[in-house]
């Protein structure tokens, strides 16, 4: 076990009555700019026993107000139905607290089991020092302490005055994983019951006394500004309290209810000044892609030299297009600026980028900006942008009181970051058995952190290092990655460029292996077979593991088995954010278009904390995945977003909805990402599925174009 | 401006808004119900699903104008005593995952099972096709819709 170091730990001792207080530092994402290790989340037992878990990494579905107390309960050995949670707000307390990266999990594991395993060793001290008796005799369980030769025992509540004077540990042991008792179990969400009634409170819903409601109306043309505007027909409106310019782009309308808001906007006369975008369309990008292709990329991952190898070579290209995330809740942010302070309610991933990015938009201090983090409706990276409280702060500002500025979905479509265009240029050389001995991944997109401003260390791009590692261990391997250049906002979206990568990548594999004549599954395995360790950035990729999900997944999908007549099956894996994942797709063919009846999906991504969250991660990057491969599309018309609504933009439905089974490797690794590595195997074992099917090869997406 | 008088989850309201302000604006701004959710406002998504007269219709693009002297169910009113078996049904399953879009999805499946207590697949399918989860938790509402059934699901 390793000790505790004294960065980890701050301290413990009375707050104001507020009792034992454990304050622990966790990690933050790789990657980011703050410091490596600062606090992040607070234990709280109060002598009335109510015990406490703040969590400092926000709700977007995926489960993380259950799951990360779930980790600090069982080492705290706390009564489960005793927890309560409270949601952080943005706060100097805290290290980083961006939730993406599928990272909140796999970076708190330790500092949380840590922070539960102190608390635990202290009240264990304490109630020994209250009954003067050996440490060695007494236990915590479910909430209490025990003394076992006298039959005595006291709550934790009950012990908080005397723990909180003790020294903290700096050594304490962990639990093993056999005698988990929470972490593992299929554990009800704290979540369901206020979602299930309608009294969920999501950024769109929360109230302040006396607030307007704002719509803004944008310029369409990306980069472009306001000319002009004629506001006399919205004034004209009933409840439309204010019109003006917020920034140098959008004219926002103020009135007394979101449909005035909307009805004002609508009337509102916009000169736009279009500026340098106006002739950016989807076929300008992709040309300026395959000219970037020409250039040098940076090395990603290196192994021997492919262009050396000898023996047939094979390549292909591959492209898919920019994508909108599409939460169901479209992008809102309540502001109540009061001159010299600003306070927001915001469903955010990046709380603390938003009391920045406010502070400095309306000329504040950081610390006179305080961010409420409300649930979201969905995230999927759209929220790690922070363009809904800056605007809401401009518009308190500039009427002077509270607001909900919201966006429709028309809004979200066409102002949102978008997941990166890319291209993919892939070669490889097969030996006479028809295995590749040499393969070249060449990934040529823009850069989302390089677009924001943001370093890109020896050119790449600071995500990739998540996303676009090698699967397969080949003797001579390069992975590349070429920067190109877009207009277009990006963002990140869910799994980010493993999306992309992993779809290049394996339908080009399941293309090597129908030029070798074998089997995409045994081909794959052959791939596989020889135990290696392929060090990618900070990461270590294991054959042996992802040749484990594979095999879970051949064996689970009867792959073996023959299938009915006019089923066929696909398959892909990849790795990212840590974890690894592989996916079987049935489908059928009607009037030319796939019909997906079943995936099986394998993953091992070490110690599962939560198996029922973990079948909604898996469940829902499927569906997710299977409607950006199938249809998810943006393109660009003389510099404006064409797609407005569900109509042309439209994610899936329960009617094409497959049956998805999961299965989770058993491993007591530590945990790693799970709300992302679903995604990426999708779209190329369906479109591997489609090969096999009609002999028809895919190589953009959507496949419904 | 208009007086519109209408009944909702069983009680008089009498509002005060332009007639052609959508039911689900009136609901969420004017009567302060939040539970009923701004999807896409086009009538695609069904988050707004509410009842009118016991069916399913989408609050986004229903003027209220056309709602005087009906009677409208949101999900505040859906479980009268207590929590609605198909609401129980939802947490039973794990359906819920960002949760925004579940209210509706729970008012489409109330109004299928008010009119088809024992649905097959298909039938659920259809009743919930205009209802969409970004999250992805259809096989679960699935499943939840046939728990709520078999517990005697038109309650």
């Amino acid at each position: 076990m390793t000790p505790l170091s004294r960065r980890e730990f701050v301290g413990a001792g009375i707050a104001a009555g507020a009792g034992l207080v454990v304050g622990f530092y966790l990690p933050h994402r790789e990657g980011s700019r703050k410091e490596s290790f600062s606090p992040n989340a607070y234990l709280r037992i109060t002598p009335d026993n109510k015990v406490t878990i703040v969590v400092a990494r926000s709700e977007m579905g995926q489960g993380i107000r259950t799951a990360l107390p779930m980790i600090l309960a069982e080492e705290l050995e706390a009564d489960w139905k005793q927890i309560e949670i409270e949601q952080a707000g943005a706060s100097t307390l805290f290290g980083d607290q961006t939730t993406g990266g599928s990272a909140s999990i796999r970076t708190t594991w330790d500092p949380m089991r840590k922070a539960g395993a102190i608390a635990r060793e202290m009240l264990i001290s304490a109630a020994a020092l209250t009954w003067n008796v050996p440490r060695s005799s007494c236990t915590a369980e479910n909430g209490r302490i025990r003394h076992a030769g006298s039959a005595r025992d006291l709550s934790y509540g009950e012990l908080v005055g005397k723990a909180s004077s003790l020294p903290i540990p700096s050594d304490v042991p962990l639990k093993q994983s056999k005698d988990y008792k929470i972490v593992g179990q299929r554990l009800a969400r704290v979540d369901s019951p206020a979602k299930v009634r309608g009294e969920a409170t999501f950024g769109m819903d929360f109230r302040v006394q006396g607030m307007k409601y704002a719509v803004l109306s944008r310029c369409p043309t990306i980069g472009g500004k306001v000319s002009s505007f004629d506001d006399k027909e919205s004034k004209k409106i009933s409840g439309v309290s204010y019109v003006g310019k917020i920034g140098d782009s959008s004219v926002a309308v103020v009135a007394d209810s979101v449909w005035g808001a909307m009805e004002g906007r609508r009337v509102l006369n916009v000169t736009w000044d279009d500026g340098p975008n106006k002739d950016v369309n989807t076929a300008s990008v992709m040309a300026s892609l395959k000219q970037a292709a020409s250039k040098k990329g940076a090395n990603l991952y290196s192994a021997g030299e492919p262009a050396k190898a000898a023996g047939r070579h094979i390549s292909a290209e591959y492209s898919l297009p920019f994508m909108a995330h599409a939460p169901m809740e479209p992008g809102n942010c309540t502001a109540n600026y009061q001159g010299t302070n600003c306070e927001l309610w915001a469903p955010t991933q990046v709380p603390q980028d938003c009391r920045d990015s406010v502070a400095t938009a309306i000329g504040l201090d950081p610390d006179q900006v305080k961010v409420n983090v409300t649930l979201m409706g969905g995230g999927f990276g759209r929220r790690l942008e922070h363009d809904y409280a800056v605007e809401a702060a401009l518009v308190s500002k500039a009427i002077n009181g509270p607001v909900k500025v919201l966006w429709t979905r028309e809004d979200d479509m066409r102002f949102s970051t978008y997941r990166p265009a890319s291209l993919h240029e892939l070669t490889a050389t097969l030996d006479g058995s028809g295995l590749p001995v040499g393969l070249t991944h060449r990934i040529i997109a823009p850069s989302i952190s390089g677009q924001k401003g943001q370093p890109l260390p020896n050119g790449v791009d600071p995500d990739l290092p998540d996303e676009a590692g090698p699967v397969y261990g080949i003797p001579n391997y390069l992975i590349e990655y070429v920067l190109a250049e877009t207009p277009v906002p990006l963002g990140w979206m869910r799994s980010v460029y493993a999306m992309q990568a992993a779809f290049a990548l394996e339908t080009f594999i399941d293309e090597l292996a129908i030029a070798a004549g074998k089997d995409p599954m045994k081909y794959r395995l052959q791939l596989l077979a020889k135990e290696q360790d392929l060090s990618y950035f900070t990461t270590t990729w294991h054959t042996a593991r992802m040749r484990g999900v594979l095999q879970l997944a051949a064996e689970k999908s009867g792959w073996d088995k023959p299938l009915p007549a006019g089923r066929f099956r696909g398959v892909a894996c990849f790795g990212c954010f840590a974890s690894y994942m592989a996916e079987v797709v049935e489908i059928t063919m009607e009037k030319d278009q796939p019909r997906v009846h079943r995936v099986v999906a394998a993953v091992d991504c070490g110690q599962v904390v939560n198996p029922s969250i973990l079948e909604q991660q898996i469940q829902g990057g499927i569906v997710y995945g299977l409607a950006n491969a199938l249809r998810a599309k943006i393109t660009i018309e003389k510099g404006r977003v064409v797609q407005g609504n569900f109509d042309d933009y439209a994610p899936l439905r329960m009617e094409e909805t497959p049956a998805v089974e999961v299965y989770a490797v058993p491993s007591q690794e530590a945990p790693t990402g799970i709300g992302e590595p679903s995604v990426p195997p999708i779209a190329p074992a369906l479109c591997n599925a489609i090969y096999a099917a009609t002999k028809k090869r895919i190589r953009a997406l959507p496949i419904l174009s | 401006m208009a007086d519109i008088t209408l009944r909702v989850n069983g009680s008089e309201k009498k509002v005060s808004v332009s007639p052609e302000t959508p039911l689900l604006w009136v609901l969420r701004d004017t009567l302060e119900l939040p539970g009923t959710k701004f999807g896409c406002g086009a009538g695609l998504c069904g988050a707004c699903t509410v009842h009118v007269d016991g069916a399913a219709i989408r609050s986004c693009s229903t003027p209220v104008s056309q709602l005087a002297g009906k009677s409208v169910t949101t999900i505040e009113g859906l479980g009268a005593n207590g929590m609605h078996v198909l609401q129980q049904a939802w947490i039973a399953e794990e359906v819920p995952q960002c949760g925004y879009c579940q209210t509706g999805q729970i008012m489409s499946a109330a109004a299928l099972l008010a009119k088809t207590p024992n649905p097959t697949d298909e039938q659920i399918t259809q009743a919930m096709n205009g209802n969409l989860c970004r999250c992805g938790t259809y096989e679960r509402i699935r499943k939840a819709i046939h728990r709520a059934a078999g517990n005697g699901g038109a309650r």
